[in-house]
């Protein structure tokens, strides 16, 4: 009995944390390059409306993960092309990113709203998902929690092994240099831009078409902030990223037991619990000076302008 | 791919056809930017094999010229001929793959890398960590430049780095190397040893472009000359036909000046006292110091050798206070103790600092150099009821400007729009007219050309003459033998004892800076005696 909660709670936990993986190592990959987009939950947010609505219609998850990517992208796209092509203060044009996100979401959704999808079954895979306990354990998500997992691997065999990896970081840290070596500081990133807007716009849809799975107006509700407050605080590394990721889920999910369990606190303030309890654990675990030292894309934030080289 | 190698193919053609063809030639290559003009109708040849110096002071536009080669920057007129073949260098990318590499003044190394990872970003064809690791070490071993593939290059000192960047270049065979003020970072040994390399590479049949403001330099290794003024080619010359002196008089238009001394005798008060100052590293790439004790007196130069990374950037951080110390006494600044006072408060009690660090910790990158003068000027009266007086602080700077020969437009320029040597010279005559009681300098010529060079020394010895005591640290040793009245080794973060420089020998400094003086740093003593 008692595993079977600690079961249940571990196996939401992680689909609670699975839209933070997607958008935090979106906005890694950005980040390495020496970027910051503040706006992460407005790219999310459109995402998670352009999944609803092709899922509403279509009832394909491919189609809603690609029309959710498509429109992340896009307002990516927006973005880049403010702070990279008109160089434009990259604070001030992810704020902004982000207040769009919100008002042109809830307009879309307008007819969408509280509508309900059918929820999708986890994947059924033979012989092993019917195996007690550890099919429960690992065989036992949907398709898009896999693929996170891919994703990460891929991200970390791309960052640390790849020579197009090591462009990256080296961008994010010396841009001049890297300018000097040949290199388009600008083309790369675009890229580094477009991936962390397709990623937001994946977690906004598995927020809204498998997690919950309905629309609700501004339904990311600080995911967003949180995916990028834990980019800086995991010290820009994917795996600590990850785990800020589940810790969140973590919390989120024993916090709905307890207000299920009736016990007198008010939901308000263990709805906050999750936000303070990333943030906390985070910060104490990255105050080492030296790791930040060294993981830390040194240009991040700052315009990078070729023609002054 | 075909076309790369295509290219290769030509060249080889060409150079095995046509001998008297130059490696490179440059056309009236003219670069004009919105101030300045910064070349003005260059024509240089360089012939295979050969060593070929371009000198001039700074802002004469060498450098512009050099990443015009590199295809750093664009030129706004005039032709590269490679192999005689003219070629649109667009990008460094296409220049490494004619056979152009470059080593930069100011390095282009990505710090939080490993060796091997820098070297990695500028090969065109992927490679295998474990094979360029290898590769690494065969040519660092061929051209006797040691270097770790795994380190990490924050964590080295700066000779180290520059033999990356070194590394980094012979690694793809260049035809031809630029090198940009290299020998500035490097010790008198390790500046023999480069030579070796650099003769070596020229024997092979490797063009080297070699920028140096030491005439001395010049003069050993080089087979040709172009000197620069102003952005137009001066002359050519042919070192071993010259002297110092003569091509000095070409690069800057006069005779040398020569530092003068002229001082009275008056008795020394003591400035800076330093007594047994510990203190542990704050992050695993610093150095601790070590029961440091010595003191300034009044009327002199005391000057601080040793090689980079020894410990002098945690001693100076702990005299100028900005890292402070637990106990007063521990440093005595004008007969107080000071050992915990910010750096503002040092400066009130009559201390004057030029850091190493230029561009950042000396000087607003984007401020006007009026503002820059503020900023540590304020304290001659510029503020009056917390409003800056604009008339005063502006006369200041122009004299600063004028007095100590700072070429730029005017007040109003940003600082990041000067040469090093003006900077330098700008950030050194802001401290010094501000007449300090104690006066420490680090570095003051690194990078500088020798006309500005002998400006920078020529003061801090004025200065001295009337009655500031200085202390100088630098890793020249010309400049701490021409400059000094007393010097002192540091090495792993211990203090020598003082010696009086007429008594002492450049050998002797030499052999304390690696560690071997009375009192040194015991595993360093070992380690030289199992040597």
């Amino acid at each position: 009995m008692n595993i079977d909660i600690l079961l249940n709670i571990f196996v939401a936990t992680i689909a609670a944390g699975t839209p933070l993986v997607y958008a935090a190592l979106g906005e890694l990959i950005t980040e390495k390059s020496g970027v910051l987009n503040l706006g992460v939950e407005g790219m999310m947010l459109v995402g998670a409306i352009s999944g609803f609505i092709a899922m509403a219609k279509t009832g394909s998850l491919v189609f809603a993960v690609l029309c959710g990517m498509a429109a992340g992208i896009l307002m990516s796209l927006i973005f880049a092309f403010l702070v990279l092509t008109l160089m434009a203060n990259q604070v001030a044009s992810g704020l902004a990113l982000t207040i769009f996100g919100i008002g042109i979401s809830a307009f879309i959704g307008i007819d969408y709203t509280s509508v309900a999808l059918k929820g999708i079954p986890p994947l059924n895979i033979p012989f092993l998902s019917d195996i007690p306990f550890i099919g429960r354990i690992f065989f036992s998500y949907d398709i898009l929690i896999y693929l996170s997992l891919v994703l990460l691997t891929g991200i970390i065999f791309f960052l640390y092994k790849s020579r197009a990896g090591l462009i990256l970081r080296a961008i994010g840290e010396n841009p001049k240099s890297g300018h000097a070596l040949g290199f388009s500081v600008i083309g790369i990133r675009y890229l580094a831009v477009i991936f962390g807007g397709a990623m937001a716009g994946i977690g906004g849809v598995y927020l809204a078409v498998l997690y919950t799975p309905m629309w609700v107006e501004g339904m990311v509700a600080g995911r967003g902030w949180i995916s990028i407050a834990l980019v800086v605080f995991a010290t820009w590394r994917p795996l600590r990223v990850i785990a800020g990721a589940y810790l969140f889920g973590g919390v989120t999910i024993i916090q709905f037991h307890i207000q299920g369990f009736g016990i007198e606190i008010s939901s308000q303030f263990l709805c906050m619990l999750p936000y303070l309890a990333t943030i906390i654990v985070l910060v104490i675990i990255s105050r080492n000076k030296n790791t930040i030292r060294l993981n830390s894309p040194a240009s991040l934030g700052t315009t990078y302008h070729p023609a002054t080289n | 791919m075909k076309k790369i190698k295509n290219i290769k193919s030509k060249q080889k053609d060409n150079s095995e056809n046509q001998e008297t063809t130059p490696r490179l030639e440059l056309c009236n290559i003219t670069k004009i930017y919105p101030s300045v003009i910064a070349n003005d109708s260059i024509n240089l040849k360089v012939a295979p094999g050969e060593i070929h110096a371009v000198l001039g002071e700074n802002g004469a536009g060498k450098s512009t010229l050099m990443k015009i080669i590199y295809g750093v920057v664009k030129p706004d007129k005039g032709q590269v001929l490679w192999h005689g073949k003219s070629r649109n260098i667009i990008n460094p990318a296409y220049a490494r793959k004619l056979g152009i590499g470059m080593v930069f003044q100011h390095f282009s190394l990505f710090e939080t890398l490993t060796v091997a990872e820098n070297i990695a970003l500028a090969m065109e064809n992927q490679n295998k960590t474990e094979k360029l690791s290898k590769k690494i070490i065969e040519v660092s071993e061929k051209y006797g430049l040691a270097v770790e593939p795994e380190r990490l290059v924050h964590s080295l000192p700066v000779g180290l780095r520059q033999r990356v960047e070194i590394v980094r270049c012979l690694i793809q065979n260049p035809k031809l190397l630029i090198m940009d003020e290299p020998t500035s970072v490097l010790t008198p040994q390790a500046i023999e040893k480069m030579f070796v390399t650099l003769r070596k590479l020229s024997k092979e049949g490797c063009s080297i472009l070699y920028i140096s403001h030491k005439l001395n330099e010049i003069l050993e290794l080089c087979d040709k000359a172009t000197i620069i003024r102003n952005g137009k080619v001066i002359g050519y010359a042919t070192p071993a036909d010259e002297t110092p002196s003569s091509l000095a008089k070409m690069m800057i238009g006069k005779e040398l000046p020569v530092c003068s001394e002229n001082r009275k005798k008056i008795q020394p008060k003591k400035l800076l006292e330093i007594s047994n100052l510990s203190k542990s590293k704050d992050n695993q790439f610093g150095t601790s110091l070590n029961n440091i004790s010595f003191n300034v007196h009044s009327r002199e130069i005391l000057g601080i050798a040793g090689i980079s990374g020894n410990g002098q950037h945690e001693l100076i951080n702990s005299i100028v206070g900005e890292s402070l110390s637990e106990k007063p006494e521990d440093i005595i600044i004008c007969e107080k103790p000071a050992g915990n006072f910010a750096p503002d408060q040092r400066r009130n009690i009559g201390l004057g600092f030029v850091p190493e660090d230029r561009l950042g910790t000396g000087a607003v990158p984007g401020m006007n150099l009026m503002y820059n003068y503020f900023l540590t000027g304020h304290r001659q009266n510029l503020v009056k009821l917390g409003m800056i007086c604009f008339k005063k602080t502006f006369e200041l700077a122009q004299k600063c400007i004028s007095s100590f020969d700072v070429k730029c437009g005017s007040y109003n320029d940003q600082i990041t729009s000067l040469s090093g040597g003006n900077v330098q010279k700008f950030i050194t005559g802001r401290e010094i007219l501000q007449n300090p009681k104690l006066f420490i300098v680090v570095q003051p010529t690194w990078g500088v050309d020798i006309g500005a060079a002998n400006v920078i020394r020529q003061s801090i010895i004025d200065l001295r003459n009337q009655g500031t005591g200085v202390l100088l640290v630098s890793e020249e040793l010309d400049e701490l033998f021409e400059v000094c009245d007393r010097l002192i080794v540091i090495a792993k973060g211990h203090i020598s004892p003082s010696l009086n420089v007429k008594e002492t020998t450049k050998n002797e400094i030499g052999e304390w800076m690696s560690g071997m003086f009375p009192g040194g740093p015991a595993e360093l003593m070992k380690e030289n005696l199992a040597k």
